[in-house]
């Protein structure tokens, strides 16, 4: 049973879809329903933390041993994380919606948000402009390296300094403080778990389909 | 041993710099005219925020044009030449001493020349100066390491822009906070946690450019 995890991802993600709709939750003044998001939002961003931490990793490894395999791992975690970030953004903005009456409003965390995605996105962008391979992989984890660190600032540090609408930020509690109940942490934390696993799956997927397009190559 | 080769790199540079007048020459005017239409679209700006926010818009795109050439520049056998006689954190090292000094002289002549078109509001010129300062020191650490990026790169200008202009984001943002509140006179003390951010997001730029530079450097 070596894909006991692949098992768990779809367990955990589907006990997340339906717990995360159907189980009781605290009934909070203006939140409402709307608090189930936390299991979608939050999480997909934790998600969205974990993988491209992830990439950050193969990147440092990639700079130390220049094993290409390395920054093909790079390379699809951050475009997983990516897609988790668009994600987490959409279910972000929706909710902004029902909570704050505006799809999106001039905030700091949200602003940050959207030039991490902007950072990740040029990342991207400069992969496709270099031809040369190895050049391509040690100039892109650089980059990479360098896009973490500025995520950390953009979304750790940057909002707590200033003021922010978002939960957790400028001065404002976060859902851990005291709305957090023991039921929704029976939801939250699998959450965390079932998005990241699904993350990875989807990553390994892509680095697979990554070497056998490279084997046909030069088999040929 | 270090230090000496960042001192004759540093040397190089201004000498380049000043055989070849028309690249500081050209920044210079960029500054000036990009001032010049702003006077002739805007006359005088009374609105603190408004005269603070065109300001820091007119030196972001002057240090972006003044940066990029400092690798893009370099031809490859000049890049090769380097390689050979000097360890490449003292080339950029010193490569950023430069841009900092550049970039810091144009945005003293930017202050200038801005607060003479479009009229000078600053009341505390002291800090004005201090987030000047910062700023340039944050501005061409980040633009040094990009421009060394794209540099490796096909299409060097039009990325130059896009990798910077997020990064440069959070800098950005804390000085246009800080150098308001300069603009409006307030007390020090509101200030001092975005100078130590400021201080501290120059610190963690530039020790990455440090670490990250020996990477790209090898072709």
């Amino acid at each position: 049973m070596k894909n006991w995890w692949k098992i768990l991802a779809v367990v955990l993600v589907l006990y997340t879809i339906v717990a995360g709709f159907l189980a009781p939750v605290p009934h909070l003044a203006i939140l409402n329903e709307t608090i189930r998001n936390l299991y979608f939002h939050v999480t997909m961003w934790f998600g969205m933390m974990i993988i491209l931490c992830v990439s950050l990793i193969y990147s440092i490894r990639f700079l130390n041993k220049s094993n290409m395999q390395d920054d093909a791992v790079a390379y699809r975690a951050a475009n997983v994380g990516i897609l988790l970030g668009l994600l987490g953004l959409a279910t972000g903005s929706v909710w902004a919606r029902f909570t704050w009456g505006a799809w999106w409003v001039g905030d700091t965390k949200l602003n940050g948000a959207a030039i991490t995605l902007l950072i990740y996105l040029a990342y991207i962008v400069l992969r496709r402009s270099i031809d040369e391979e190895q050049k391509r992989a040690r100039i892109s984890a650089v980059y990479n390296i360098f896009a973490y660190v500025m995520l950390l600032v953009f979304l750790m540090i940057v909002p707590r300094m200033t003021d922010s609408l978002h939960p957790g930020n400028g001065g404002n509690p976060g859902f851990g403080g005291y709305d957090l109940d023991n039921k929704m942490r029976m939801v939250f934390y699998p959450a965390i778990i079932g998005w990241t696993l699904l993350a990875v799956w989807i990553m390994s997927l892509n680095v697979r389909l990554h070497k056998l397009k490279r084997k046909i190559i030069f088999n040929e | 041993m270090l230090f000496k080769q960042v001192k004759h790199l540093f040397i190089k540079e201004i000498t380049f710099e000043l055989r070849q007048k028309y690249a500081i020459n050209g920044i210079l005017l960029y500054v000036v005219s990009t001032i010049f239409i702003s006077y002739l679209s805007f006359k005088k700006i009374l609105n603190p925020s408004v005269w603070n926010a065109l300001f820091w818009i007119i030196l972001l795109f002057a240090s972006v044009n003044a940066i990029t050439k400092s690798f893009v520049q370099e031809t490859k056998g000049r890049m090769l030449y380097l390689y050979t006689i000097a360890s490449p954190r003292a080339v950029i090292l010193a490569k950023i001493l430069y841009n900092s000094f550049l970039m810091i002289s144009l945005s003293l002549a930017c202050f200038v020349f801005y607060s003479l078109f479009i009229g000078g509001l600053v009341q505390d010129i002291t800090l004005f100066l201090i987030v000047l300062l910062l700023g340039s020191i944050g501005f061409s650490s980040v633009l040094t390491l990009v421009s060394a990026i794209a540099s490796k790169t096909n299409n060097n200008f039009s990325l130059m822009a896009i990798l910077s202009f997020p990064i440069m984001i959070p800098l950005l943002m804390t000085l246009i906070k800080v150098s308001k509140n300069a603009v409006d006179g307030i007390d020090w003390s509101v200030s001092y946690n975005y100078l130590l951010v400021l201080f501290l997001l120059n610190v963690i730029v530039f020790m990455l450019s440090y670490l990250l530079f020996p990477y790209l450097w090898k072709d």
